[in-house]
């Protein structure tokens, strides 16, 4: 066997002398793989490792690529400087690193401490490469390039370094590979492989950590910890939550809060992802699958109005886990612990078969062809005013075109979607939109937040305006009820008041927004659901022109919606025409809307729910339709900013569930009202007659014109009212939300 | 050909035993625990405050800094509150610190558990601090501590049933030339009367002798127990450099 072995290896590094050195620079995606048994014992001595060193053959090799699509953006032409990287040389802006300089010559440096959006720690010493001129290796991702600077990633020295350094971390690394969540993605795993020795001189005992209990989310294997303190840097920097420290010293330091503390932030999940090594995993995903068994299909967020960017993670029918994708835009690489840990409840208060409700009061299951029979049979007997629609927060733009069709087609006009209220403006997108984008809120200089708690309503907002606010300083004013906002800010007041007082020129907080450069106001979707919603957005709009706020190369004008649905649905004209239609209605068809107040039904109504869980309105339906959730179909939604985005179906559908359109168009057959179109192309196509912008995927559709230059003057008297926060609970907003364990888990720990 | 591979593998399990057999003591850490513990007498909820003398003094302490670096102030006066709540800070004094340079409390306890001066856990009125660095240890500061601990009938770390002693390892303070040294912080006398002595050239004798007169209230005297000796120039008086020294050649131009 022992033979056998080598007879392996020999045969192995014989393939590999074959193989081109410059190969395995090209890709950077497998090379991890070649590299990875490559040893280098030669190197443990140094005029050995001199002597192997060949001459350098000729730069005719084609010029590299950046990593990871690494971008130069010199905001200075003049601030160009020439590095050579491994000989090869490249123009970088001046300050920029030498890590960074050698990214953008193709060379990957491995780097455990070092994280782009974080600040630099420089303490793990991984990234060492050799500097001509430099009397020892330098951490390059400490060390800011200089003109002429001659970096040497693939030398003899640097390699030695790293395999130095790579010993040390392991000599207190426990060997559990095996047992650890990480492996198969561990950074500490793939970079011994890469750039470690083949053993370690290390006979000491290894010392041990206590591990820390940091909530139902994070699970902490401290012993693992190799100090990068990523995670210390990522919940003081971007989570805004000073709970982790370095503690103790030496060989004692560890990771911890010191004091028993949960780590209540909305970004805490986050900390798995840049932990480079298995000390803080998933705790819902712990010991569930290895990461090389799941499928990733990428997908969007639909838990709340941002649609972060994100990749399920499934096995077989199931939805093991979901980590973000990076979107620059929207989300940059992080999402909120609701995105990342909600799935579970995609498998709990599954509706699996069509239902209708007996005489008796219970549920009966029937074939989809009896169901919708009786639907269609209802449909017909009401009058054509008294047939409401509402669309659910969690609805794919496909599904709320067919279902005002159906309507339309039977001669109502009354559907909408929950959180838009009884008489959301529709006509202008600047009215319901996040007009300065995401990412544009970066360039604002103040923040008035009019009734909105970004941390709980959309966290990667938040997460933008608290880079922001750290950045630039840029100053934050608040109204509202009072609320815990990790970052400065003042709380000017808690409701129409102070809106007005503002609107009036009274506030001091005026000046700030009038001598600011670009302001942006921030207006909670939460009173689209007030009664003097008109005389509130008209203050804001006065405050708009007091302060310069929209112009034609800043929109600062914005609305945080909350609901994945919202913009899709007035795009799509979801406008009720009359206030009070659910006291009306006779046929109440709720596509997934569980927020609606169902006390206000009528007792004689007919109610169908056509959804995917079992929640709150499926104590009042008559009927039920089920439908496949946003992980099982093909779906488009409009995030805040109004930026299209496309869910994909990464598991099979659920029971004998269909597809939201696909229930309303077969619905439409058998009323006899067919409804023209066959294939999710086709409901695109008619899509394309409403809102076109709907079909431009990933791409951000700004409003063409403001509101505030066009809309009329509203002279309707406010009420001095208080604003209410629009989320209560910002682990449990939605149907699956409020299915999962993990979020009830949440609730009962972190919120209390 | 089993025959080398055989006794090769035998003589590593014997190597592997070898390591086994050592002394669980492999790797010791001197510092205490890097996390809070609730007890009665340490819990977050203990209400610690400055007192009215120390509070002037904190403030002349921020007074040195400026107004938006108040975080600089953390050493000094995590070190106060040290020496009025006797020689130890519970984790609401670090609270209180926390409060006054207006940081997060984890920012105070980073600093709390990375120097080793500052007590996490009670120590004695007399907290004696052993030097364990190389040239102490040569020179026989185990069997100086090994002395204290059996005198006192305490474990490192422990305090004394009267609450008198505690004996805790330091690292190099400098003193190597009179090795093997200790150090008594006295918290007998709250933070006005505050000392830090070295007792230097101790023999496990002595040592027990400075804990006696301590006990007495006496002063032993600080510095070199030798007699021989004053302060740190060589036993029974110097043997070189007894002339003026010359000056050097390069300054004096007349010489060259």
């Amino acid at each position: 066997m022992g033979l056998g072995l080598l007879a392996l290896r020999a045969s192995r590094s014989l393939a590999l002398n074959r193989l081109p050195r410059a190969f395995a620079y090209q890709n950077p995606s497998n090379n991890a793989i070649i590299r990875g048994i490559v040893s280098t014992p030669e190197l443990q001595n140094p005029e050995a490792a001199a002597a192997v060193q060949q001459p350098e053959p000729a730069p005719e090799l084609p010029p590299r690529k950046p990593v990871a699509g690494a971008r130069v953006h010199f905001t200075n032409p003049d601030d160009a400087i020439e590095v050579f990287v491994d000989g090869y040389p490249v123009k970088v802006p001046k300050g920029m690193t030498v890590l960074q300089a050698c990214e953008i010559a193709g060379v990957d440096i491995p780097r455990f401490c070092y994280h782009s959006r974080l600040s630099v720690a420089g303490n793990c010493r991984m990234c060492l490469v050799e500097v001509e001129k430099s009397p020892k290796p330098v951490a390059s991702c400490a060390m800011p390039a200089l003109p002429g600077m001659k970096i040497k990633t693939d030398t003899p020295i640097a390699k030695k370094a790293r395999e130095g350094v790579m010993e040390f971390l392991l000599m207190n690394h426990p060997l559990d590979c095996p047992i650890c969540d990480q492996g198969g993605e561990c950074d500490l795993q793939d970079q011994s492989m890469a750039f470690g020795s083949d053993r370690g001189r290390f006979t000491e005992m290894k010392r041990s950590v206590v591990d820390k209990n940091l909530g139902p989310l994070v699970k902490t294997v401290m012993t693992r910890c190799i100090q990068c303190t990523r995670c210390v840097r990522f919940a003081t920097e971007v989570a805004g939550v000073q709970d982790l420290g370095i503690l103790g010293r030496g060989s004692g330091e560890e990771i911890g809060t010191y004091v028993e503390k949960l780590m209540t932030s909305e970004l805490s999940g986050n900390v798995i992802d840049i932990c480079p090594v298995g000390a803080l995993t998933s705790k819902p995903f712990a010991f569930k699958a290895r990461n090389w068994e799941l499928k990733g299909t990428e997908s969007i967020d639909v838990t709340d109005a941002v649609g972060s960017n994100i990749r399920i993670d499934s096995r077989g029918p199931e939805v093991l886990r979901i980590t973000p994708r990076l979107n620059e835009d929207i989300n940059e690489e992080w999402i909120s612990d609701k995105t990342r840990f909600f799935y579970d409840g995609l498998k709990r208060q599954r509706l699996n078969d069509p239902m209708i409700r007996g005489p008796d009061g219970r549920f009966k299951a029937v074939t989809w062809r009896d169901a919708l029979a009786v639907v269609a049979e209802v449909l017909h007997q009401v009058k054509a005013e008294e047939i409401v629609g509402v669309a659910g927060k969690l609805s794919d733009a496909e599904s709320m075109m067919a279902l005002k069709d159906l309507l339309n087609k039977m001669g109502s006009n009354n559907i909408w979607c929950e959180g838009n209220g009884s008489d959301p403006q529709a006509d202008l997108r600047s009215g319901f939109l996040l007009n300065s984008s995401i990412a544009g809120l970066e360039k604002a200089d103040v923040f008035l937040l009019v009734g909105t708690q970004p941390r709980v309503e959309a966290a990667m907002v938040n997460a933008r305006i608290r880079k922001t606010v750290r950045a630039t300083q840029a100053k934050v004013g608040y109204i509202g009820p009072p609320t815990d906002i990790n970052y400065d800010h003042q709380h000017l007041g808690t409701g129409t008041q102070t809106l007005l007082e503002i609107a009036e020129g009274r506030h001091p907080f005026c000046s700030a927004l009038l001598h600011a450069k670009n302001p942006a106001i921030i207006v909670g979707a939460g009173l689209f659901e007030h009664k003097d919603k008109d005389a509130m957005f008209s203050a804001v709009e006065t405050i708009a022109k007091l302060g310069k706020v929209v112009r034609p190369d800043w929109n600062g004008l914005n609305v945080l919606l909350l609901n994945a649905a919202q913009s899709a649905a007035l795009d799509l004209g979801l406008v009720p025409e009359s206030g009070n239609s659910v006291e009306s209605a006779k046929f109440l068809y709720l596509m997934g809307a569980d927020d609606v107040d169902l006390d206000k039904v009528a007792s004689d109504a007919f109610v169908v729910y056509q959804g995917h869980h079992g929640d709150r309105s499926v104590y009042r339906a008559n009927v039920i339709l089920p439908a496949s959730a946003f992980s099982e179909k093909e779906g488009t939604y409009e995030n805040t900013e109004g930026c299209s985005q496309e869910t994909l179906p990464a598991v099979p559908i659920v029971g004998d569930a269909r597809d939201d359109w696909k229930i309303i168009r077969a619905l439409s057959e058998v009323a006899g009202i067919r409804l023209p179109y066959d294939t999710l192309g086709a409901v695109r196509t008619r899509i394309r007659t409403v809102a076109p912008n709907l079909l431009h995927l990933d791409e951000r559709e700004p409003s063409a014109i403001s509101s505030v230059a066009v809309k009329p003057q509203f002279s309707q008297k406010v009420s001095i009212a208080p604003f209410g926060a629009a989320v209560e609970n910002f682990y449990m907003t939605d149907s699956i939300t409020r299915a999962s364990k993990i979020m009830a888990q949440c609730t009962a720990q972190l919120l209390k | 050909m089993f025959a080398p591979a055989a006794r090769l593998a035998s003589k590593r399990l014997l190597e592997i035993r070898q390591l086994f057999r050592q002394s669980p003591q492999a790797r010791s850490f001197s510092t205490a625990l890097n996390y809070h513990i609730d007890s009665p007498d340490n819990n977050p909820d203990a209400p610690w405050e400055f007192s009215d003398v120390n509070k002037e003094k904190a403030k002349e302490i921020l007074s040195h800094y400026p107004s938006n670096y108040k975080q600089s102030a953390v050493i000094p006066l995590l070190d106060l509150a040290q020496q009025q709540h006797g020689g130890w800070l519970p984790v609401s004094a670090m609270n209180a610190v926390a409060k006054v340079i207006e940081v997060a409390p984890i920012r105070v306890y980073e600093v709390a558990t990375f120097y080793s001066m500052f007590n996490r856990t009670k120590v004695g009125k007399y907290h004696l601090l052993v030097c364990g660095t190389t040239p102490c240890m040569i020179r026989g500061s185990r069997e100086i501590e090994e002395a204290l601990l059996n005198y006192l009938g305490v474990k490192r770390n422990e305090v004394t049933k009267d609450g008198m002693f505690s004996v805790g390892e330091m690292e190099c303070m400098g003193c190597c030339v009179n090795a093997p040294m200790i150090t008594v912080a006295d918290y007998t006398k709250g933070s006005e009367g505050y000392t830090y002595n070295y007792y230097e050239d101790v023999t496990p004798k002595r040592v027990v002798e400075i804990v006696e007169m301590l006990r007495r209230g006496e002063k032993p005297p600080v510095g070199t127990q030798n007699p021989q000796r004053i302060r740190c120039g060589p036993e029974g008086g110097n043997t070189t450099l007894l002339s003026e020294p010359k000056p050097p050649p390069c300054r004096d131009l007349d010489a060259c």
